[in-house]
C-alpha cells in the first residue's frame, strides 16, 4: 500500500453566523447588494442549509430561492434559482456571478417586479468559520478510512464542500492530497467527481468509505 | 451526542483557556433567559472555561421603567418619562458597578445595558445578548438603547430580522433547550397523572395549553377567545399557566385579568406557577393534545421548542424567533391571529394523524437546532471571534 510522506491532517470547521445589518426587499436591491457582499456572505445562503434542516424540508438548496418563492411570489425565478448546480462552480465568486445572472435577467423581463412585505425583507448574513486540527493523521489509505469513520460529519463537511470553495483548486482536500502526495490520481478523480450536495453527510460518509474499500482491494 | 462532537468541544474550550466569563442579566429565575443561563452557565464551566453568571440589583421603580423599556423596544406604544429614561442610564444596579470581573461580559437584554459604561475600566470584550424581538421597535425606546450598543464590541440576535444597521459587530445565536432539564426530561405516566391531579385537571377531554409569563406581549386573552372559538365545536379544556418575574412588575395585573376573563368557565384552567416548576411544566406540556403559543412578540419562545421536543403539535403566532422554530405545515402550524389560532387548533384537534406527524417532525427539528449542546457551541465560537475579527478564523 503506498505511504504518503505527508500526512493528511484532518481539522474540523465550526461555523458562526454574523449578520450583515443589510436587508433586500426587492429583487432590484437583492441584486445590488449581493454584487457588494463578500464571499462569506454568498457561502452562508448557498451551504448553511445542508447543515441545518435539510433532514426535514425539501427546500432549495439556497435562501435566495426560497426569498424569492415566499417574499416575493415569484416561483418561476425561484425554480430557476433554485436549479442552479452549486457544484458546477468552482469558486465563491464563480457561484455569485452565477446567481447574480440570474437574477438580472429576471430583472430585465419584469415589468412591475413587486416588492416584498414588510417584515419579509431579506436579510443578509455570513458565515464565520472557525476551523480547528483535529489530532488525527493518515499517511495511507487504510488509516485514512479508519480516522473517516471516527470523525464528526463537520469534519467531513470541512474537507469536502467549503475546502472546494476556498482552496483556490476547485477540488476538496481529500482528492488533492491522494492525487498530489499519495500518487492515487485514480481514486482522486473518483471523488472529486462526486456530487456530495445530492447526499446526506452521513450517506457521504459511507460512500467514500465504499470507494476507499473497493480500491485498497 | 457523539464522542467527536465533545472532544471538538472541548479543543474548542480549551482554545478560551484564560478567560473569564461574566454573565450579567437582571432576574436569578423566571423567564427564558434565566432560564438558558441556569442550564448553559454549568455546561461552559464543566468544558473547562471559567463562567459566571450575576444578577443585577433593582428596585420596583427600576423595573418599572426597563419593562416600559423592554416594551417599546419589543414596538409596544409606550408612555416613558425622562426620569424612568434616567433610571436606566444609571450603570449602578446595587454593587454590580463593582463587581465587573470578567474577561469576556455578556450582557443580557436592555436592563443592565447601561453597565458598558465602565468598560475601560473592566473588562477587555463586552457582548450585549438580546433575547428580545427588536425587528420594530418604537424609535424612542431604541434611540435611547442603541447609545449603549454601539459601545459594545458585538451584539446577539435570536434571529436575523431582529438586525440592526450597527457599527457593531452582529452574531446570530438561537437560544436553546437542555433535554436532560427537569423541564424536558421523559416523565413516567404516573408523574404526568400526579400534576394533573394536583392543579385538578381531568384528562376526560382534549386539552390545548399555553405556558408563558403572564404578559400582554404573550396574548393570554387572545388565547381564551381562541379558545372560546374552538369549544363551540369541539369539547376540549385549555391550560393557561405561567408564572411570574423579579424584573416583571406587570405580571400581577396580567394575572388579574386573565382570570377575570375566564372566571365561570370550569375548563380554562389558569394556572400560577411558583419558580422552578419544571417537572409541572413538564407534565402539562406531555398532557396536552395541542399546544400553543399566540405571543404578539416572541424573542424566540423557548415554550415551542419544549413542546415540540415533547412531540407535541403546536400552533405559534408567525412572530419573531418562533418563525425559526415553527416551519408552516411541516412541524407546527402558524397563525397571525385570534381567528387563525382557532382555525389551526380545531384543525389539529379533529385530525390526529397529521398532528402526531407535525410533533413527530418537530422533535427532530429541535434535536437538529435548538438543543443546549449547538448553543454552548456558537457561544464558544462567538467568545473566540471576539478575538479574531476576520471571516476565517484558523486556530
Amino acid at each position: 500500500m503506498k505511504k504518503a510522506t505527508e500526512p493528511f491532517r484532518f481539522s474540523t470547521r465550526f461555523h458562526l453566523k454574523e449578520l450583515t445589518g443589510l436587508k433586500a426587499k426587492s429583487l432590484r436591491q437583492l441584486a445590488d447588494m449581493l454584487r457588494e457582499v463578500p464571499d462569506s456572505v454568498i457561502y452562508y445562503h448557498t451551504h448553511h442549509f445542508i447543515e441545518e434542516h435539510h433532514y426535514l424540508i425539501p427546500e432549495p438548496p439556497n435562501d435566495f430561492a426560497v426569498w424569492v418563492r415566499n417574499a416575493l411570489g415569484d416561483e418561476v425565478l425561484s425554480e430557476r434559482l433554485a436549479s442552479i448546480d452549486t457544484f458546477e462552480f468552482p469558486t465563491l465568486e464563480s457561484l455569485k456571478e452565477g446567481i447574480l445572472s440570474v437574477i438580472e435577467e429576471s430583472l430585465v423581463s419584469k415589468r412591475d417586479p413587486r416588492d416584498a412585505p414588510e417584515g419579509r425583507e431579506f436579510h443578509f448574513a455570513k458565515s464565520v468559520s472557525v476551523i480547528l486540527p483535529l489530532p488525527y493523521v493518515a499517511y495511507d489509505l487504510r488509516e485514512f478510512v479508519e480516522v473517516l469513520r471516527e470523525v464528526s460529519t463537520r469534519c467531513l463537511y470541512f474537507h469536502i464542500f467549503e475546502s472546494r470553495l476556498k482552496n483556490g483548486q476547485g477540488m476538496n482536500d481529500f482528492s488533492i492530497w491522494m492525487r498530489d502526495t499519495l500518487g492515487e490520481a485514480e481514486l482522486a478523480d473518483k471523488i472529486s467527481h462526486l456530487d456530495p450536495y445530492n447526499y446526506t453527510l452521513e450517506g457521504l460518509r459511507s460512500l467514500l468509505i465504499q470507494l476507499i474499500e473497493k480500491h485498497i482491494k | 451526542m457523539g464522542r467527536s462532537v465533545i472532544e471538538e468541544l472541548n479543543l474548542l474550550a480549551e482554545k478560551l483557556s484564560g478567560k473569564v466569563l461574566q454573565n450579567i442579566n437582571s432576574t436569578r429565575s423566571g423567564g427564558g433567559v434565566a432560564e438558558v443561563l441556569s442550564r448553559i452557565v454549568p455546561l461552559l464551566q464543566q468544558v473547562g472555561v471559567d463562567a459566571h453568571w450575576n444578577v443585577i440589583q433593582g428596585g420596583q421603580k427600576f423595573f418599572q421603567a426597563t419593562k416600559k423599556v423592554h416594551n417599546a423596544l419589543q414596538g409596544k406604544e409606550e408612555s416613558i418619562s425622562s426620569e424612568e429614561f434616567s433610571l436606566l442610564l444609571q450603570p449602578s444596579r446595587g454593587k454590580i458597578e463593582d463587581y465587573l470581573y470578567g474577561d469576556i461580559i455578556l450582557v443580557h437584554d436592555a436592563q443592565p445595558i447601561a453597565l458598558v459604561a465602565k468598560r475601560r475600566e473592566a473588562g477587555e470584550k463586552w457582548v450585549w445578548r438580546c433575547h428580545v424581538d427588536v425587528s420594530n421597535p418604537c424609535p424612542e425606546a431604541w434611540d435611547l438603547v442603541r447609545e449603549f450598543v454601539v459601545q459594545y464590541d458585538a451584539a446577539v440576535f435570536s434571529a436575523a430580522s431582529f438586525s440592526q444597521e450597527l457599527p457593531i459587530r452582529q452574531f446570530l445565536i438561537t437560544p436553546s433547550i437542555d433535554p436532560l432539564s427537569e423541564k424536558n426530561r421523559e416523565l413516567s405516566g404516573n408523574e404526568i397523572e400526579s400534576v394533573l391531579a394536583e392543579y385538578g385537571i381531568p384528562q376526560d377531554k382534549p386539552i390545548i395549553t399555553q405556558v408563558s409569563r403572564f404578559d400582554h406581549l404573550k396574548d393570554p386573552i387572545g388565547v381564551i377567545r381562541a379558545f372560546e372559538m374552538v369549544r363551540k365545536n369541539i369539547d376540549c379544556r385549555l391550560v393557561l399557566a405561567g408564572g411570574t418575574a423579579a424584573d416583571d412588575p406587570e405580571a400581577d395585573k396580567v394575572l388579574a385579568e386573565v382570570e377575570e376573563r375566564a372566571a365561570g368557565s370550569k375548563d380554562i384552567h389558569v394556572l400560577l406557577l411558583p419558580p422552578k416548576s419544571g417537572i409541572e411544566i413538564n407534565a402539562l406540556q406531555r398532557a396536552s393534545t395541542v399546544v400553543l403559543q399566540k405571543s404578539l412578540k416572541e424573542g424566540f419562545g423557548l415554550t415551542v421548542s419544549e413542546a415540540l421536543w415533547k412531540g407535541k403539535p403546536v400552533v405559534a403566532s408567525a412572530v419573531g424567533g418562533m418563525l425559526l422554530q415553527v416551519k408552516n405545515g411541516f412541524n407546527g402550524l402558524l397563525c397571525h391571529g385570534v381567528e387563525g389560532a382557532a382555525y389551526a387548533l380545531r384543525l389539529l384537534l379533529s385530525n390526529p394523524e397529521y398532528a402526531r406527524w407535525l410533533g413527530e417532525n418537530g422533535r427532530e427539528h429541535v434535536r437538529q437546532n435548538f438543543l443546549i449542546t449547538r448553543h454552548l457551541k456558537e457561544y464558544l465560537l462567538l467568545f473566540l471571534s471576539l478575538y479574531h475579527p476576520e471571516d476565517i478564523i484558523y486556530l
